[in-house]
């Protein structure tokens, strides 16, 4: 019996545990604390476990494109999955914001960072921190705020780059940046800010964060996948999504 | 058709800079605790030893993620570097040099303590008997047999540095001209779906792999007797 017990238990080290309600999700990274309390209420309502990867949309089209076992994802802008939905990897009609994000300046440090964010234009800090604006869609709109705030070359030579904003995160909270533009859900729980001093960027000074979601053709078939897509349309997820500081 | 850009160029260059800079520092930081690893007889050889195999084992992403901690402005090394009126290292080239001679340590103390252990007690003994003092005795009795040695050592050290990624993606803020070396640029155009110049950044250092490699196992005497 003994021999048994272990044979199974090696067994199961190389099959994994599969089950047929469950639904493999990649997560930009900016989602990353919402989604997981989301996943937990998914599961515990509907029975459908959600398996979640982490990390930034453009590797995950990549990782996609080259078949990757993903069946939905939440991209953290609204490009890469409609080129998806163009290049038949994502099915054509599942395509919705499920939020839309709200970038803040922020400093670990605890006053530095004035309520209009006039800390930019007085240049008394040596590093400022964003995400690439090349990858991310926060990098993006940071680099449009200080556009719109006249300051951008001013500024340009103190930029340090995150690969993504849990990066460019990291760099700001590890004190290595004095400043940096993250994204609010990352600095806000329960409507209030967790350390340090911020300025949420009014949304006038950027085009907004537009956060999509996607059945990709791998989850086509798998009823968990439409019914994290109508979870995260509920009111109840939607509650979750805001009390993170993101908008609708 | 897709060429080489300036923005690759710089990366280039960069990455060559940082390599050379890292070998020589590894090599005069190196030689010294492979010697003394290969000859002590002390206690601390296995506790030192393991240290400085340590990056073999550990992921990139936990040492930059240390280094990041202990030289910010918080931590240990920081406050120092401050103290010192140098600033702290995070973002800079020589915060890269100094993360990747942490990183590229196992290479080039292994190879150059094997090397003298190879040589064995014998050669020096006989040295001293000519009166050869302990500084003749290594720079005209080691330093010519453990040739093989350093130059593994000073290829595997290069080549090592050349391709991490994860260190300076940890530490390096990706700045232009400073921290933006060839497989955080390749990194980025893949992430950016810029895969044209991925592919001619990617296949250069590939076959710069390849060939460091292939030189390496032709030319080492030591390699070809294997």
């Amino acid at each position: 019996m003994q021999h048994r017990k272990f044979i199974f238990l090696l067994l199961s080290l190389f099959a994994g545990l599969a089950s047929a309600d469950e639904v493999q999700v990649a997560v930009a990274a900016n989602f990353t604390a919402p989604m997981q309390v989301i996943a937990a209420v998914f599961e515990k309502d509907t029975g459908h476990k959600a398996q979640l990867a982490f990390g930034s949309s453009g590797k995950f089209y990549a990782q996609i494109k080259n078949g990757a076992p993903f069946q939905v994802l939440l991209s953290a802008d609204g490009e890469i999955p409609a080129k998806l939905e163009r290049e038949g990897a994502a099915v054509p009609g599942t395509r919705f914001t499920y939020a839309i994000g709200k970038l803040a300046l922020w400093s670990a440090t605890e006053g530095m960072v004035d309520d209009k964010g006039e800390i930019l234009k007085k240049g008394s800090y040596a590093h400022l921190a964003i995400a690439n604006p090349k990858l991310a869609p926060y990098g993006a709109a940071a680099i449009e705020t200080l556009k719109n705030l006249g300051v951008l070359e001013a500024v340009q030579a103190k930029f340090v780059q995150g690969e993504n904003i849990a990066q460019t995160y990291q760099f700001v909270d590890s004190g290595n940046a004095e400043l940096g533009f993250v994204a609010l859900s990352q600095i806000t729980k329960d409507g209030k800010l967790i350390k340090g001093s911020a300025w949420i960027v009014p949304s006038k000074l950027h085009a907004p964060i537009r956060q999509d979601a996607v059945i990709l053709t791998t989850g086509k078939d798998n009823p968990a996948a439409g019914a994290l897509m109508n979870f995260l349309k509920s009111a109840k997820a939607k509650g979750i999504i805001r009390a993170y500081g993101y908008d609708f | 058709m897709v060429t080489i850009s300036d923005p690759a160029f710089s990366a280039i260059w960069l990455t060559v800079r940082l390599a050379t800079i890292t070998t020589l520092l590894l090599f005069l930081i190196g030689t010294p605790i492979a010697w003394w690893l290969a000859r002590t007889r002390s206690w601390l050889k296995g506790p030192v030893g393991a240290l400085v195999a340590l990056p073999l084992v550990l992921p990139p992403t936990v040492i930059g993620f240390y280094l990041l901690v202990v030289m910010g402005p918080h931590g240990p090394i920081g406050q120092l570097t401050q103290a010192l009126g140098l600033g702290v290292l995070p973002f800079t080239f020589w915060g890269l040099v100094v993360g990747s001679v942490l990183y590229s340590m196992p290479f080039v103390v292994q190879p150059l303590q094997n090397a003298f252990d190879a040589i064995g007690e014998r050669p020096l003994e006989v040295a001293a008997t000519l009166r050869a003092g302990p500084w003749d005795r290594f720079f005209t009795v080691v330093l010519p047999l453990a040739r093989p040695g350093f130059i593994t050592a000073g290829v595997l050290g290069f080549a090592h540095t050349v391709g991490e990624f994860g260190v300076v993606l940890m530490i390096g803020g990706n700045i232009p001209d400073k921290t933006r070396v060839v497989s955080v640029q390749i990194y980025d155009h893949v992430e950016a779906l810029e895969y044209a110049q991925a592919h001619w950044l990617a296949a250069g250092m590939l076959v710069f792999s390849f060939a460091v490699l292939l030189l390496l196992y032709l030319f080492n005497p030591n390699g070809r007797r294997k």
